[in-house]
């Protein structure tokens, strides 16, 4: 029997992978066959270890409660942690994931899926006033690290991620990815060299909108580990992408950070190079690097995290995985081959390799209108 | 000739059915739809075999390759000529990083732009002597470790520079030409820069002709501005990095 939790004593995970997002920034929405297609191409940069996918727009009819996917062990697990979601939430509905029966994906955990809102008199609310967002953060740590058997793959509103042991292609027909509908779309294939391939294990990394797809290694992943700690992140995966997740929450959500300052925090540029800069932009990035030095990513990477807002792609500071980036109309795609973009969008308007940790950003337009109306008034 | 659909097709079988052709006396390939299929040409000897790609190829195009000449008529992804020995592979866009690691002979022309990690390592050896011509710009860690060869950047697109930081970096062998001069801070310790001569033009006349000539350019538009030349100071920039003088 496949066991949920992760045992293995390694500190971390190398993975040469693949990996594909697209975003349609004024919200329509299209189904997976698309994003499967694409990283079908990257076929052979996994070994058929773990395959994932985050979708977001795919819930509108629930897009107020937190969508919870969970994986369990068996049933029991599951009973325990309904007893922990009752207490604390109201939930609107639970149902097990669709999923295929006629697909290469047999030996699969228990999968189930709950919409839901935090109570306002929950059980924890006697000791402290946190808000719905940071009560979320909190269960999510709270079932992965004590609810023996049982992992929340991901928590966001109007979002999930859909993953598994399986080659991304095989992970999309398991969850029939073709049937669902998504305004922004990541994919991931992994070619997991550390550790075993296991559920929780896959791409994308979630907690609440936040996704990450990552080819790399974080070799700051000690350092990371330790300071999300201070703010009571509990890494339990022991994945290195898990870092990622949290810093970008700790410091767009947490700290209020624009994501465009937070991709600096990220891979921020050498020493030598700041200082060629002008005084105030030498500055800000020699404060960045002094306040938020241990949440610098050191090692080689390409990651695609997508938010409520929107998709970001990026590189390590002197790209040392690939990353290609594309646009058509009001498309954007990043991959890590040009040929898995070309697969879907034959002829873009645009096709670029980013510079070396230098983000590629797309935003929904309405947010950016909203934003604009708002500084108007 | 031999016309190839390799829409939908693993790379094994692509570059199997390349090789049994060429065992087969077959000279000419066109490959159609190609996408994404990697290793095409790797290893595959034959100075009169020609393979002419539609479409976006994988990485590792042309590695180990001994003679044939390959034309890509989109752009290219990564690791394009590693190790190359001799032929042509002629990209008629863009190229990924890393084109030409450790290439010891044959001539890689992009008209386009070159990612990261350029020439690294090339190579010459007695009469070896590997031709790296980029028309575009590049990125960082261009000509890292070069230790012979001939790679010029021409930075035909008319933007302020043409290459990015560690330019150069412990080059020991080889020569660099550059069409602009740039900032000569990004260059590292271990190279010298001068004007090219007549000499230097007349050597290179006939890979400009044959770039020219790949891409519908004119001899004259490559050769309106002057050229710079960067050689390494030294044959064995590290030699004392571990011992004392």
């Amino acid at each position: 029997m496949l066991k949920l939790k992760n045992k293995f004593s390694v500190e971390r995970d190398i993975s040469g992978c693949g990996l594909f997002g697209v975003i349609n920034t004024k919200r329509v929405r299209f189904d997976g066959s698309g994003i499967k297609k694409a990283i079908t191409v990257e076929h052979d940069r996994g070994n058929g270890l773990g395959g994932g996918f985050a979708v977001y727009g795919n819930y509108p009819e629930y897009s107020d409660l937190y969508a919870f996917h969970i994986m369990y062990d068996n049933l029991s697990a599951k009973n325990d942690v309904d007893e922990y979601l009752k207490n604390n939430f109201i939930i609107e509905k639970s149902e097990p994931i669709p999923t295929s029966k006629k697909t290469v994906i047999k030996d699969h955990p228990y999968l189930f899926r709950y919409f839901m809102r935090p109570k306002s008199d929950r059980q924890d609310k006697l000791f402290r006033d946190l808000d719905d967002d940071d009560f979320v953060v909190q269960s999510v740590m709270t079932i992965n690290q004590n609810y023996d058997g049982a992992y929340v793959f991901s928590s966001g509103k109007n979002m999930g991620a859909f993953k598994g042991v399986g080659y991304p292609e095989d992970i999309a027909d398991f969850f029939m990815l073709d049937e669902v509908m998504g305004y922004m779309w990541t994919a991931h294939n992994r070619f997991p060299t550390n550790t075993p391939g296991w559920w929780g294990g896959a791409h994308p990394f979630t907690l609440l909108d936040w996704s990450i797809v990552h080819n790399g290694e974080i070799s700051s992943y000690g350092i990371n580990k330790r300071y999300l700690e201070m703010f009571k992140y509990n890494l339990a995966l022991k994945t290195d992408t898990e870092v990622i997740t949290y810093i970008l929450d700790l410091l767009i959500r947490k700290h209020g950070l624009p994501v465009e300052i937070a991709t600096l925090v990220l891979a921020p540029p050498f020493y030598q190079a700041i200082d060629r800069m002008e005084p105030g932009k030498r500055e800000l990035l020699t404060a960045l690097r002094q306040i938020y030095g241990s949440a610098v990513l050191n090692g080689p990477f390409a990651i695609v995290f997508g938010f409520s807002g929107g998709m970001v792609a990026m590189n390590d500071r002197i790209k040392l995985r690939p990353l290609v980036a594309a646009t058509m109309g009001d498309f954007t795609y990043v991959g890590s081959e040009e040929a898995a973009i070309k697969s879907i969008c034959p002829s873009p308007d645009m096709v670029w390799s980013p510079e070396a940790g230098a983000p590629v950003i797309a935003r929904f337009e309405e947010l950016e209108r909203h934003k604009r109306g708002m500084v108007n008034l | 000739m031999m016309t190839i659909d390799a829409s939908g097709m693993h790379y094994k079988d692509l570059n199997r059915t390349i090789r049994e052709g060429i065992l087969r006396g077959v000279k000419k390939f066109f490959l159609e739809n190609v996408n994404g299929q990697y290793y095409i040409g790797d290893g595959i000897k034959g100075d009169d075999v020609i393979i002419n790609i539609n479409g976006v190829p994988g990485n590792d195009l042309g590695a180990f390759m001994d003679g044939p000449t390959i034309i890509v008529n989109n752009n290219a992804q990564d690791n394009i000529g590693n190790t190359m020995n001799a032929g042509k592979i002629v990209v008629k866009g863009d190229a990924g990083d890393v084109v030409g690691y450790g290439m010891r002979g044959g001539r890689i022309y992009i008209l386009g732009n070159a990612g990261y990690r350029v020439g690294i390592h090339m190579k010459g050896y007695n009469e070896q002597l590997p031709v790296l011509i980029i028309g575009g710009k590049v990125g960082s860690f261009f000509a890292e470790y070069m230790a012979g060869g001939i790679i010029v950047l021409l930075g035909l697109n008319g933007e302020d520079y043409s290459a990015g930081d560690y330019f150069a970096s412990g080059m020991h062998g080889g020569v660099i030409y550059i069409r602009k001069k740039g900032n000569f801070a990004k260059y590292s310790k271990e190279v010298e820069l001068y004007e090219s001569g007549d000499k230097d033009i007349d050597f290179l006349k006939k890979y400009f002709m044959e770039f020219a000539e790949s891409f519908n350019l004119s001899l004259e538009e490559i050769l309106k501005e002057p050229f710079y030349k960067i050689v390494p100071s030294s044959a064995r920039p590290y030699g004392h990095l571990y011992t004392s003088m």
